[in-house]
């Protein structure tokens, strides 16, 4: 008898099989949200249901507004984010699938990155929509090039971080209240350096300024990428 | 194909497998029975490298788990009583997502190829979640077939099945084992291993406490068997 499922034997089919299993992760997560839309209509509404909020209970000045901006966004950002991480791993629950992708002959590092850029691709959609909205309610200008760069490396920290802790917190009877109670204090330092970059880009800041911000997001996305990439195997093994 | 010496697998401090000594040659249907609790699921989990060992030597195929984990991997076919299957996903995507994992070239040809083996064809467009359980422990078990694995491993296949799909899931294990490979069912429903196993091992408070061919136990010798291994 024959085995299907044959061994990539140079470092090149290793490369492209690794690649195969990413993209195929990926591929799954955005074809099955695309025929639920569960996860990002659940993220919309809540994003969109903060930023009313935060704009009714801070009856601000237009001053005012460009200073707290960057705090209700992230805090937005963040909330929904993590609604995001919670669901997509809840999939994975549902009917065993964790099992399922773990079964599979792949270095389990290409499940998660797989997760995460699906997390990632999940976040981004959410801003791009939340970002014109909050511009239009607040009267502030976010159509800033700069801004754009600073919501994507917090954004890709926040997916690094956030999928290896949702996966750890998935296998937990608490798992609902265990992910946010785990990830915000180990991804405060993605989201301080955003914030504050994002601080110094709407208020038209020196790049030295800005800079400081940019590199600590650079090497904490980093810093957690390379930790997640080590650690997922043991976090999902028992 | 499979070999188990000494294994132990505790849960913090409470030992779940005491010292499993295991083997299954290739083309053997063994059938894992005992009482919830027992260990068989943790046994199961171990084999499938879902789950370390704390002690002890595993073996599938010659690779050692866990080191050789990956190799193992490509040679098991796993079904346990949940799918494995997105319910967001028609039947046909999840055989091909399952395709690409596992590295298959043809990944369309052999999801139409096990679609058809397990009598699903006709519903391949059809969402996973709106099957009924048997459609979707049929599927599974065509996901587990998906890349030709040398040993299947079954975690109580027919849990939460009606008469007509455990009549149907008997008919897929009998094909699955006449191909020649290696089967390990855990059940609770001794009347089914007997029929379908050619071993019966019964894993009682962390061992194995009865292994015999189901060629020299008749149905109702089996029962008795099992009273006795597994009274406390």
């Amino acid at each position: 008898m024959t085995s299907g499922a044959a061994p990539a034997t140079s470092s090149g089919q290793r490369t492209r099989g690794y690649l195969r299993a990413v993209g195929a992760v990926l591929w799954k997560d955005l074809a099955a949200e695309l025929r639920s839309r569960e996860l990002l209509s659940a993220m919309l509404v809540f994003a969109l249901l903060v930023i009313l909020v935060f704009n009714f209970a801070l009856e601000l000045d237009l001053a005012t507004r460009q200073t707290v901006t960057s705090g209700v966004l992230w805090v937005t950002f963040a909330f929904a984010g993590t609604l995001g991480l919670n669901r997509s791993m809840a999939v994975e629950r549902d009917r065993g699938c964790l099992d399922g992708l773990l079964l599979a002959p792949v270095d389990r590092s290409a499940l998660y990155f797989g997760k995460a850029l699906g997390n990632l691709a999940f976040m981004l959609i959410i801003e791009a929509i939340i970002l014109p909205v909050y511009s239009l309610l607040y009267n502030v200008n976010l159509f800033l090039p700069g801004l754009l760069g600073v919501v994507l490396l917090g954004s890709i920290g926040y997916a690094a971080v956030g999928t290896l802790l949702s996966s750890m917190a998935v296998q937990a009877r608490t798992r609902d209240v265990l992910l946010p109670i785990l990830l915000f204090p180990v991804v405060l330092p993605v989201l301080i350096p955003a914030v504050k970059a994002t601080n110094a880009v709407l208020l038209g800041l020196e790049a030295a300024e800005l800079w400081p911000w940019l590199n600590l997001l650079i090497a904490y996305d980093v810093i957690f990428t390379a930790a997640a990439f080590m650690l997922f195997d043991f976090v999902v093994e028992e | 194909m499979i070999e188990v010496r000494r294994l132990v697998k505790t849960f913090g401090l409470k030992p779940v497998l005491r010292g499993v000594d295991f083997r299954a040659q290739p083309g053997e249907f063994v059938a894992l029975l005992g009482p919830n609790g027992a260990g068989k699921t943790t046994m199961l989990r171990i084999l499938a490298t879902l789950s370390r060992p704390t002690m002890g030597e595993v073996r599938l195929a010659g690779y050692a788990l866990p080191a050789q984990a990956a190799e193992v991997r490509r040679l098991l076919g796993v079904v346990s009583h949940q799918p494995l299957l997105y319910g967001d996903l028609t039947a046909e995507e999840n055989l091909r997502f399952y395709a690409r994992m596992y590295g298959l070239s043809d990944g369309a040809g052999r999801a139409a190829e096990v679609l058809d083996s397990v009598g699903l064809a006709a519903r391949r467009r059809d969402l996973v979640r709106q099957f009924s359980r048997g459609m979707q422990q049929r599927l599974a078990i065509g996901r587990a077939l998906l890349h030709d694995p040398q040993v299947m491993l079954f975690d109580e296949p027919y849990t939460g099945l009606d008469q007509d799909a455990s009549s149907m899931l008997d008919e897929v294990l009998r094909r699955v084992a006449v191909a020649g490979r290696t089967v390990v069912m855990t059940s609770h429903d001794l009347p089914r291993a007997a029929d379908l196993a050619t071993r019966i091992d019964v894993l009682s408070r962390g061992v194995i406490a009865a292994s015999v061919p189901q060629s020299e136990i008749t149905p109702a010798g089996l029962i008795d068997l099992y009273r006795q291994v597994t009274r406390d």
